[in-house]
């Protein structure tokens, strides 16, 4: 009976978490995470970019598995034009072990990323964001002060589940327009994806 | 010969109870044998439907670790509710491609027997806002409903979660 109430107060600790986060317009802090190679990364270490396409993603949902190819090309044409891919897994690996920092690495070497890869260990960022599901895109444009402003939230593109069969690509598209001084339109679209793994609440 | 008939009787007790056993685990639940594959336009249909029954439409994915743990509980509130004007619809939102070897394969092994229909529709930002404005898109996310008294949760549910919002709805 003792080990049923510890199951499941551990698994109603494991819901998804769904805060507010940043809308479109908020201005976005920074955070400072461990890479794949081991080495701390700022999105103020990359002072020459215009803004940052910071994913929300993991190792283990097959959503964000049908993006990786996908994001690797976006960050090759992108990164070239200002806006670089960032990809933060926000998962507790307690909850789920596939997104385990190894696990990342392995992944990071296997799929040849082009990206960071950050470990967000103590699951802060994703909750000032507002990532509910993974992958979850946020992209961030620098302003004349140097500020980071949320400028497109959501999707990737319209099709998960074939990257041929894609109408609107939802996040190049928002690129594109940020590139020609615009504001994306849609600046906000939905995707499903897998919720965020929260760790299990400390009693 | 009548000597033997008490110890007969409690010969042929003990064969029916474990027989009685058998039947009760294996025999009532049918899984489905297909699974529809829904477009979102039939399904914004059934999200909408004016009638005095209680739906709850979980949508969940074999995958997506916290919909398994959470199914067995609409299971059972669809057999605890099968008499009463309260309907069960299990929307996965699997890959088509894996609809056989995931899906089927799941409800069977887990004998699932509340409709499953999967939904392929690709363009999640295009309906996901229909099925509730607050859905963020992550899953498992479940929506009930009777007539215009609506109520969403995009988060892990309980037997008794689910029974206290269908009583609701019920009542209210």
């Amino acid at each position: 009976m003792k080990a049923l109430l510890i199951i499941t107060s551990f698994l109603l600790a494991t819901t998804s978490y769904a805060g507010e986060g940043y809308k479109v317009g908020d201005k976005a802090a920074d955070f400072k995470l461990k890479n794949t190679d081991g080495k701390m990364i700022s999105l103020s270490d990359l002072s020459d970019a215009k803004g940052f396409v910071v994913v929300f993603t993991c190792n283990h949902c097959p959503y964000a598995k049908a993006y990786q190819d996908r994001l690797i090309e976006i960050d090759k044409h992108y990164k070239k034009k200002g806006y670089p891919v960032i990809a933060v897994n926000p998962n507790d690996p307690e909850v789920e072990p596939g997104d385990s920092f190894e696990a990342m690495v392995t992944r990071a070497r296997e799929k040849g990323y082009t990206f960071p890869y950050l470990f967000d260990e103590k699951q802060e960022v994703n909750k000032h964001y507002g990532a509910t599901k993974t992958p979850h895109v946020f992209v961030l444009q620098k302003n004349n002060n140097g500020e980071l402003i949320v400028k497109y939230i959501g999707a990737i593109d319209d099709n998960y589940q074939d990257a041929s069969a894609v109408k609107t690509p939802y996040l190049k598209n928002a690129l594109e327009s940020l590139l020609n001084g615009k504001d994306p339109d849609p600046a906000l679209t939905k995707a499903i994806g897998c919720s965020v793994k929260v760790k299990p609440a400390q009693t | 010969m009548l000597y033997l008939l008490p110890i007969r009787s409690c010969m042929i007790r003990l064969f029916i109870i474990p027989v009685l056993f058998l039947l009760t685990v294996f025999l009532p639940i049918q899984a489905q044998e297909n699974i529809p594959v829904w477009r979102f336009d039939t399904l914004e249909k059934y999200l909408n439907r004016q009638t005095d029954t209680v739906y709850v439409i979980n949508f969940w994915a074999t995958w997506c670790g916290p919909c398994r743990e959470e199914l067995p509980d609409f299971e059972k509130i669809h057999q605890a509710y099968s008499s009463q004007e309260v309907k069960v619809l299990l929307v996965s939102l699997d890959f088509p491609n894996q609809l056989e070897k995931s899906l089927l394969t799941f409800i069977r092994t887990n004998r699932i027997s509340a409709p499953v229909v999967l939904l392929n529709e690709p363009d999640a930002s295009r309906w996901i806002d229909k099925v509730d404005p607050a859905w963020t898109g992550s899953l498992p996310a479940t929506l009930f409903y009777r007539e215009n008294n609506r109520h969403f949760f995009e988060k892990k549910m309980t037997y008794v979660d689910i029974n206290q919002v269908i009583i609701k709805l019920l009542t209210d």
